[in-house]
């Protein structure tokens, strides 16, 4: 029974538990007992017994979601990954957490994510990498990594992470599942451990189009508690599309054409989803973004910068690590930071507190700003002609664990397809659209801000399409 | 490009202290990456206006009214040296 229950897609499940043909107990138990069994370190807390907070006959009642570790969530350990936040329980919920607990959704586990959010394979964990569970000697992708792992191995119906420079995307992709970036501003940032203000935002991962627009809709909506939180206009609809006429879809010669690094493998299935798209009725035509090739120099420098300044908060004071024994102030917040952050994350410190500092901040920071404002402009233009841009998700698939770990640089270059987005503010989803050496291929189409709507019916049209069945081995 | 004393001085401002590894890895890692994006430094942007924020918003205020908070205690329940109602810390000098 409750390899049935576990096959069910989260829409279809809180449709059965609001007609009463589903215990939700029951349902949460299957979950509850697979996350704690996780072999993959995709979850760093899973609920130990039956939920005590969920709301009973809201939409989402009984489904469990599986919330990446970033989210601060009252009582329970939220460490963003980061051994300098190791046992920390926050005295308040994240907005978008509480949100799902008030629909009825009730939190199934914490999930693994690189180190505050920092990195695209999940290895920069400060609790171990999350393993792919379409092969263990794989990375996931990352940051949200634990989150798409665990939704692709069938230990979560769903979950949400969030999304700076394609940390929902790319795992997705990479895991075979569905992720949604949406528009900066549509979900509160609220409780969410801060990577960098201005481009982080919280999103759902999920097994079908048609889930992800179920969970999104709980999911956004203006926050007092987030200023930088704007009202989505009108509401998450289910996505119905079944055909793409009248839809334009540009491809960016910028970010897809030759030598831009994407593997033969997600080529092809790039140039396959396509044709799929024109056989729905699509018209597909070449698009300029004529930054983009600079969008990643511009999210290393603006990222960075941001993180050196939300990270400064970590220093021993108010919560986490503290280096005990040092003689005075100074010395305890240095060698606290020392001793709790990793590699990556002392990495970005430094960088973004080099793009600030006196002297190069108008050659660094100021140009990368400036820089941003031509993306926004190439995609304004973009947008003009065409309904969506759209791009394969990660030029690679899967890469083997420690492949990537020695050359920072190789690493963030991962992420080429998926900044420009970020850096634009703009909604953007990553769809499976088949399978490379036997691991998953991502798709990504990108709207205008707050097309939410329109970017999900265009995505379901083409996973009805695509009719991606394959499912990452269950154990 | 980053050599070891431009290393040390970001690191101090960063209140972060890097072991003599860390400093000689943190200069090559540094570099290649700054390398790579000093490409942006060749784009003409001299009358481009820097976007700080995509959001379209303005000073978003809300009404002067007292909301409920956190405790003390709930606030400091996680602190390192809850101390007398707040954060203990050592001496700022030595």
């Amino acid at each position: 029974m409750s390899n049935e229950l576990i096959e069910l897609t989260a829409a279809v499940a809180a449709e059965r538990v609001r007609a009463g043909e589903l215990d939700p107990r029951e349902l949460f138990e299957a979950y509850r007992e697979r996350a704690a069994a996780d072999e993959l370190n995709a979850f760093t807390w899973v609920a130990d017994g039956p939920p005590v907070l969920a709301v009973t006959d809201g939409p989402l009642e009984g489904v469990p979601v599986a919330v990446k570790d970033l989210f601060c969530t009252e009582g329970v350990p939220s460490q963003a990954g980061s051994r300098i936040l190791e046992g920390y329980r926050p005295p308040y919920t994240a907005t978008v957490v509480a949100k799902l607990a008030a629909a009825g959704a009730p939190l199934l586990g914490k999930c693994n994510q690189d180190e505050f959010a920092m990195g695209s394979s999940n290895e920069n964990s400060g609790f171990g990498p999350v393993l792919n569970p379409w092969d263990r000697g794989r990375v996931p992708g990352g940051s949200s990594g634990g989150s798409a792992a665990a939704v692709a191995a069938g230990l979560a119906p769903w979950a949400i992470g969030t999304d700076t420079g394609g940390s929902i995307r790319q795992p997705a992709a990479l895991c075979g599942i569905v992720g949604l970036k949406p528009t900066y501003g549509a979900c509160s940032r609220f409780g969410m451990i801060a990577f960098a203000s201005s481009l982080d935002q919280a999103g759902p991962l999920t097994r079908n189009v048609t889930d992800s627009a179920l969970l999104l809709r709980h999911m956004v909506g203006h926050d007092p508690c987030d200023s930088t939180s704007v009202p989505f206009p009108g509401e998450i609809a289910a996505p119905r599309a079944d055909h793409l006429r009248g839809i334009r879809l540009g491809v960016p010669e910028e970010l897809t054409g030759a030598g831009r690094g994407v593997e033969p493998g997600v080529r092809a299935s790039f140039e396959a989803t396509l044709a799929l798209a024109e056989g729905l009725g699509a018209v597909v035509e070449p698009c300029r973004l004529s930054h983009a090739p600079h969008a990643l120099s511009a999210y290393y420098l603006i990222a960075p910068a941001e993180a050196s300044a939300n990270l400064a908060r970590f220093d021993g004071v108010r919560y986490g690590l503290r280096v005990d024994g040092s003689a005075d102030l100074l010395t305890m917040y240095s060698a606290t930071r020392a001793a709790g952050f990793g590699p990556e994350v002392k990495r970005r410190i430094m960088l973004g507190t080099y793009a600030l500092s006196s002297g190069y901040y108008d050659a660094y920071y100021g140009t990368a700003q400036k820089v941003r404002t031509k993306i926004s402009d190439d995609f304004k233009h973009a947008f003009e002609r065409f309904d969506f841009v759209v791009t394969p998700t990660s030029p690679w698939i899967a890469f083997e664990l420690g492949a990537k770990t020695d050359d920072p640089l190789a690493m963030y270059l991962n992420d080429f397809c998926t900044v420009p987005m970020s850096l634009a503010g703009i909604p953007a989803i990553s769809i499976p659209s088949g399978l490379s050496d036997g691991l998953p291929v991502g798709f990504q189409l990108a709207g205008p801000a707050f097309s939410e709507n329109r970017l999900l019916d265009a995505a379901y049209a083409l996973e009805q399409a695509i009719g991606f069945d394959a499912k990452a081995p269950r154990s | 490009m980053l050599d070891r004393d431009q290393v040390l001085h970001v690191a101090r401002l960063a209140r972060l202290e890097l072991s003599a590894d860390e400093v000689q890895r943190m200069a090559a890692e540094l570099s290649k990456v700054l390398d790579h994006i000093e490409k942006i430094r060749e784009l003409d942007l001299d009358d481009v206006p820097p976007t700080s924020h995509v959001v379209d918003v303005v000073n978003a205020l809300r009404a002067d009214e007292p909301i409920p908070c956190l405790s003390p205690e709930a606030a400091l329940a996680s602190a390192p040296e809850p101390l007398e109602g707040g954060f203990g810390v050592p001496s700022p000098a030595a």
